[in-house]
């Protein structure tokens, strides 16, 4: 039997932290093979094992902090062991569950401590003998943020690394593949959004005939998540606006080329719905509030969010205090965020503190849409592509641009009422829209 | 173990550490390889392969430089409260999030930032981590020295500060004696990209040369600065990378 002590790793140093284990008891080690780490200062080093052997004792666990010369584990000497001992079959022959598709060979790979996943363990990990009954379950702080922001407990996931270790991919297997009953959520939406999506994944047979699988990108997972839970916290409604946007179109088409001269840049519409919005943001405080629990947060700044679509995905710069610019600033803004959004150059507080959202598919084609609400505001607005069509107008037929302008609510705090004056109020901006562009 | 060992140290130290005109390594080269911007995986993997072919025997010591796009990386002590951004936040940013195997807590890398990944083998220098994190702080302070910024340590808090504030980041990972990863110094990155982290689990602020200088140096007058203090405080011949000759 060999002592493996704490090894000094430099003259003034006087103790050493353990911050993993390579190895478990039970595992076999060669000479000179890293088995655990160790943390000095801003120094992790590997410690190899002096002898080959099989580890038969962990005395000093990981975190904890001992004098340089404690012994901290002990190894039995023995033969190099074949291959297949290493991977204790407990681990490697883990069955995959029959939803998932069933993991290459475990075999022959060696179970290390890196975030790879070895094989989806079916059960619980097998007793793994390192690990006292009251050690709290071994995962990485990347790993436990990640459970917390999904509503996991760690303590039901299943571990593939040492020591019944949850790396990352254990807990992204395990959000996609679990079945957890509906906990009753609070009024208020208590976010379950790993329970909303596995309810969603855990839906009928996908994998028929002839088809390929790619994972899902980090991305989109989010995205996915956000969106189940915004439609289990809002009960949405919608209601649709005609706004003519004539007389704004003119304007637009007149204006055009002096702006681009003048300024360098392209007007579009979004500076003048941005504005309307903004207009009646101020008239109706409700539509840009927030719930918080009981609570309803007015807020007095109005910050609008603006939908970009970006690769893979899509995500909501916003403009704050946007009541505070003109249409050339509103413009300018909306350039500046939409060039840096799909370039992924914006910065933190460019994403946060929104107070309403506005989505623009009209530029993508779409008449008329039902948008989904940007949590945790109340209201979104969806403006539909503008286009020449036939409208009544005191009796007679005129053609004109119009669109079809979509607020989406949150109904626990809005009604169909302010809704509809918040739109009317806002077609009013556009189709009366006075003529002093800067 | 080679004849310049003096009795006198091995009895003393147990051949732990060396004066520094008994060091093997005096003198022997030290190759320099800027990898220009490149991922935090990738950077990675370049390092371990050295530190592989190092642990053969094979191929001298680099100094590796880098730009990495904007990460943030976890150490092996990572506290999860030091990263104030949500995940998802984090995404939406085109930040990337990785757990690495270098000692300390959590930082942020981008554009702008001088990384620097030494790969030597403390074999040949001194069996001492602690010494080589105060090596790697002379070097930096001595290069910022020479390009007009007045750097010091900060006694334990490891890492390169400016006027109370912190101009570099460190953190190491050591195997057999062959060191990985390094140092992070701050040239003129974009500090906003800070607040999404409490650096090193620290509540100190950051500064950078430029913020410092009030001008933006070159990043390869910097490397070359740092390139040359490293080769006084390590006692190496500094030569690009090319002038190494390849190994089967």
């Amino acid at each position: 039997m060999s002592d493996v002590k704490m090894p000094q790793m430099g003259e003034s140093i006087v103790e050493g932290t353990i911050t993993k284990w390579l190895k478990a008891v039970g595992e076999s080690v060669e000479r000179d093979e890293a088995l655990f780490e160790i943390s000095t200062d801003k120094v992790d080093s590997e410690v190899p094992s002096p002898i080959s052997g099989v580890v038969s004792e962990i005395l000093i666990l990981e975190g904890e902090t001992v004098e340089i010369e404690t012994v901290v584990a002990r190894i039995a000497e023995g033969g190099a062991a074949p291959v297949a001992e290493k991977n204790a079959p407990t681990r490697a022959a883990e069955k995959a569950a029959p939803a998932e598709a069933p993991a290459a060979g475990a075999n022959g790979s060696p179970v290390t401590a890196v975030p790879v996943t070895v094989g989806a363990p079916a059960s619980p990990a097998a007793p793994t003998p390192v690990a006292p009954p009251s050690e709290k379950v071994r995962s990485s702080p990347l790993v436990r943020r990640i459970a917390r922001e999904s509503g996991v407990e760690l303590s039901e996931v299943p571990g593939s690394g040492q020591g019944g270790r949850i790396s990352k991919k254990d807990l992204e297997a395990y959000l996609r593949r679990s079945q957890k009953p509906a906990a009753a959520a609070s009024p208020s939406g208590a976010t379950q959004p790993a329970e909303a999506l596995s309810a969603f994944r855990a839906a009928p047979e996908t994998r028929f005939g002839d088809h390929y699988v790619e994972p899902l990108s980090v991305m989109r997972q989010k995205i996915a998540e956000h969106m189940v839970l915004t439609k289990r916290v809002s009960p949405h409604v919608s209601t649709v606006h005609q706004i003519d946007c004539t007389v704004i179109a003119r304007l637009r088409a007149g204006a055009k080329e002096r702006f681009l001269e003048q300024n360098g840049l392209k007007l579009t519409f979004m500076p003048f719905f941005l504005k309307a919005a903004a207009s009646a943001l101020k008239a109706f405080p409700p539509v840009n509030a927030s719930l918080d629990g009981d609570d309803v947060v007015y807020h007095r700044d109005i910050n609008l969010g603006m939908a970009v679509a970006i690769q893979g995905g899509l995500i909501v710069p916003v403009i704050k205090n946007a009541d505070d610019l003109n249409v050339l600033g509103l413009q300018r803004a909306v350039n500046d965020l939409a060039d840096r959004a799909r370039n992924k150059k914006l910065k933190p507080d460019e994403i946060q503190h929104g107070t309403f959202s506005i989505t623009n598919y009209g530029g993508y084609g779409s008449l008329f849409a039902t948008p989904a609400i940007n949590q945790p505001q109340v209201a979104i607005l969806g403006m539909g592509a503008i286009h020449k069509a036939p409208v009544v107008i005191n009796d007679a037929i005129a053609i004109r641009s119009i669109s079809y302008v979509t607020l989406s609510f949150d109904h626990r705090l809005i009604d169909g009422g302010i809704a509809d004056q918040f739109l009317t109020h806002l077609r009013g901006v556009i189709e009366n829209w006075e003529d002093s562009i800067l | 173990m080679t004849s310049a060992v003096s009795s006198k140290a091995s009895a003393r130290r147990a051949g732990r550490g060396r004066l520094p005109s008994e060091q093997k390594g005096a003198g022997s080269p030290c190759f320099v390889e800027n990898l220009g911007l490149l991922g935090y995986g990738k950077a990675w993997k370049r390092q371990l392969e050295l530190v592989e072919r190092r642990k053969l025997g094979q191929g001298g010591d680099r100094l590796l430089f880098v730009e990495h796009p904007h990460t943030i990386t976890l150490g092996r002590n990572a506290r999860d409260d030091n990263v104030l951004v949500s995940h998802e936040r984090m995404i939406e940013l085109g930040l990337e999030l990785v757990e690495t195997d270098r000692g300390g807590d959590v930082t942020y890398h981008g554009p702008g930032q001088l990384v620097g990944y030494p790969v030597v083998d403390l074999n040949l220098w001194k069996r001492d981590v602690v010494a080589y994190l105060r090596a790697l702080e002379d070097v930096l302070i001595d290069a910022l020295t020479e390009l007009g910024v007045k750097a010091e340590r900060l006694d334990g808090c490891t890492g390169v500060w400016v006027g109370g504030e912190k101009i570099a980041a460190m953190g190491v990972h050591i195997s057999r004696w062959i060191t990985s990863h390094g140092f992070a110094l701050n040239v003129a990155p974009d500090m906003d990209y800070f607040g999404c982290i409490i650096p090193c689990g620290l509540t100190k602020p950051v500064t950078s040369i430029e913020r410092v200088l009030g001008r933006t140096p070159e990043m390869d007058e910097v490397s070359d600065a740092v390139t040359r203090s490293f080769g006084r405080v390590f006692d190496r011949r500094m030569l690009p990378a090319d002038a190494e000759k390849p190994y089967a």
